[in-house]
């Protein structure tokens, strides 16, 4: 095996966590604090993608366009948190994810009507768009770099503010019984309005990042939940530290199985065979790693302490 | 046999309307309304066996129009492989074969995912049956001989004695008959002593299981039941519309599932069919006003979890009777 091959596939690998991390970070903050099933996390995500494009179209710069394009995000989440999420809090699960199925349809035929049904690619800054040399041999797109150096500053950030700040305090306490910080006079609904708004934004900024990779598309919403959810039922619903590990868990598989699943297989069946069954494999791989681990722990890998 | 109840007319009512207006409509030339309603009664009889597990046993599953498409696609490859060759020992246009095919490949995957998801609760066993379903969606999506994402055209539909499915009629009557049938097991199966566990468990876990039930396994057993009846709904969709897609499985479809069961009534016989008739009748409607129906449509579906509780059937039921 290639290992300057096998260093830019962990690169990549590292770089799907990241940003799978920002997804599933807003979900599990929103599960653990809210106690809500947020299905349209993912329609956020695109849609975040989306607005970020067009005011790079009209800024003219990706930079700029992202720095603007996270409040909007934010206040749209606070928004939809306000109209609608509100009225959810004391109904079931099952309430939940049917109200957000039905707001995904809403917003994405939304985006659809306003960008229309093809994807918008996002143009980079020149300097963004090179490549950089990290050392003999090793050479890797810079905006990759990027993205990972952006992921784990916005990883760092929400540690520091969970766990160091009075606003991290309150919605830890929230977490743990929401009755008594009401009680003791926190303005809980607000609070509530903002663990929602702050989820948007991650997941907005995470569409924001992939899209000049990919393109700001309808599709990448539906795509990126289901991950998101593999994520934080493999790294324990609520857990911070649990999102983050499975986070970079399942980036790592799921992009080392696709690029080297077939070169394994080959090792012991026929080159045919492996070409086969390698993609068919590897396109469930990441759903196989959370059969395994829920069979042995059921409550994912850091189960939370309360609840 | 006792009396009916009000319920119980209603129900009676609906199901002869089904079973004679879209015959007469074919009769009168009108094949649109007969291909119409296929559709519906087909939806129906996954959405009859979403309930027996959302409905009555309590197990929201997200991913149940998995078991759709694995049941269409175990009609469709033996009949891929007749027509192209290759893996001849799964190769055949045997209706019958390719319906145990469906059925018992449905009843192993609920087997294999259930035992796992059933482990979990809440919004874990909704999450992860979700999951499960996507992967299988992946899987047939990777699936490059069978179409992958384009999906699989069916050449031939199922050989069966006595019935020819190319014969629209036909195709309706026995969907219909399966409806019925459908609503017999599950019924039969709800008011059985294992539907009072079943039900018993939804209520109280911990009291059934200090009774010395293992809810766990009535739980599997239904699991499994309700993936065979969908399989078969499968096996039937696949040989009305001779065409089978990993979008048959997508989750989008599981919610619309899940949408029409609620929207009909959970833990009624009639309420799931009333729900795929109102889901079809929406999508007609709307979608012949415009591309964007979905919008509507979702705005209906948060409309309905915000204000309509105890479904359809609680209103035609009057008030107080819903739950």
């Amino acid at each position: 095996m290639d290992t300057t091959l096998l260093f830019i596939q962990i690169l990549n690998g590292v770089q799907l966590g990241l940003l799978l991390f920002l997804v599933a970070s807003g979900l599990t903050l929103v599960f653990g604090i809210l106690d809500f099933v947020n299905l349209a996390h993912g329609s956020i995500y695109m849609l975040g993608a989306f607005i970020c494009a067009s005011l790079t179209f009209l800024v003219g710069n990706f930079l700029i366009a992202v720095l603007l394009a996270v409040p909007i995000t934010g206040v749209i989440g606070y928004l939809i948190e306000r109209v609608l999420i509100r009225q959810l809090y004391a109904r079931s699960h099952l309430d939940h994810v049917l109200a957000t199925f039905g707001l995904i349809l809403v917003i994405d035929t939304t985006v659809q009507i306003i960008w229309g049904p093809a994807g918008i690619s996002v143009p980079l800054p020149d300097w963004l768009n090179g490549q950089t040399e990290l050392f003999a041999g090793v050479v890797v797109p810079t905006f990759r770099l990027i993205i990972i150096a952006a992921g784990l500053a916005v990883a760092a950030g929400l540690f520091w503010l969970v766990n160091y700040t009075r606003l991290g305090m309150l919605i830890r306490a929230g977490a743990s019984n929401s009755t008594m910080v009401s009680a003791l006079g926190v303005d809980i609904k607000t609070l509530f309005s903002l663990v929602f708004a702050l989820g948007a934004m991650l997941a907005g900024l995470a569409g924001m990042l992939i899209s000049p990779i990919t393109e700001a598309s309808i599709n990448m919403g539906g795509e990126v939940i289901i991950t998101a959810f593999v994520v934080i039922i493999i790294g324990g619903i609520g857990s911070m530290k649990g999102a983050f590990v499975a986070a970079i868990l399942v980036g790592l598989i799921d992009t080392l199985g696709r690029s080297f699943l077939d070169d394994v297989f080959a090792l012991f069946m026929s080159q045919n065979a492996a070409e086969t069954a390698a993609p068919a494999i590897s396109a469930m791989l990441i759903y196989i790693l959370m059969a395994v681990i829920l069979a042995l722990r059921p409550q994912g890998l850091f189960p939370p302490k309360v609840r | 046999m006792k009396s009916l109840d009000r319920t119980g007319w209603i129900t009676v009512g609906v199901m002869l309307l089904l079973g004679v207006l879209p015959p007469f409509f074919y009769w009168i030339g009108n094949e649109f309304y007969l291909l119409l309603a296929t559709r519906l009664v087909i939806l129906a009889i996954a959405a009859v066996s979403l309930n027996l597990i959302l409905g009555y046993g309590g197990m929201a599953s997200f991913g149940h129009a998995a078991f759709v498409g694995i049941g269409a696609y175990a009609m469709g490859i033996p009949v891929y492989h007749e027509f192209y060759g290759g893996f001849s020992a799964a190769a055949s246009t045997n209706g019958l074969f390719q319906l145990a095919l469906s059925v018992g490949l449905s009843a192993l995957f609920a087997l294999i995912t259930g035992a796992i998801s059933l482990r979990t609760r809440g919004v874990y066993f909704i999450m992860i049956t979700m999951a499960f379903a996507q992967m299988v969606f992946y899987l047939f999506q990777s699936l490059d001989e069978y179409g992958g994402d384009d999906g699989l055209v069916i050449e031939m539909r199922s050989e069966l004695p006595w019935i020819n499915l190319d014969h629209p009629l036909q195709m309706y009557l026995l969907s219909f008959v399966s409806l019925v049938v459908a609503m017999g097991v599950v019924h039969m199966i709800v008011n059985s002593r294992f539907g009072m566990v079943l039900r018993g468990a939804k209520g109280n876990d911990e009291r059934l299981v200090t009774l010395g039930f293992n809810t766990y396994l009535y739980r599997l057993t239904a699991y499994v039941i309700a993936g065979a009846i969908c399989g078969f709904a499968g096996w039937l969709t696949a040989n009305f519309s001779t065409f089978v897609s990993p979008s048959m499985m997508g989750w989008g479809r599981s919610g619309e599932l899940m949408f029409m069961v609620i929207l009909g009534g959970a833990a009624t016989a009639l309420g799931p069919v009333l729900g795929a008739a109102a889901f079809i009748l929406i999508e007609e409607i709307l979608s012949s006003f415009t591309v964007y129906w979905h919008l509507p449509f979702g705005l209906m579906l948060i409309g309905v979890v915000l204000f309509a509780r105890g479904g359809l059937l609680g209103m035609l039921q009057g008030r107080g009777r819903g739950k």
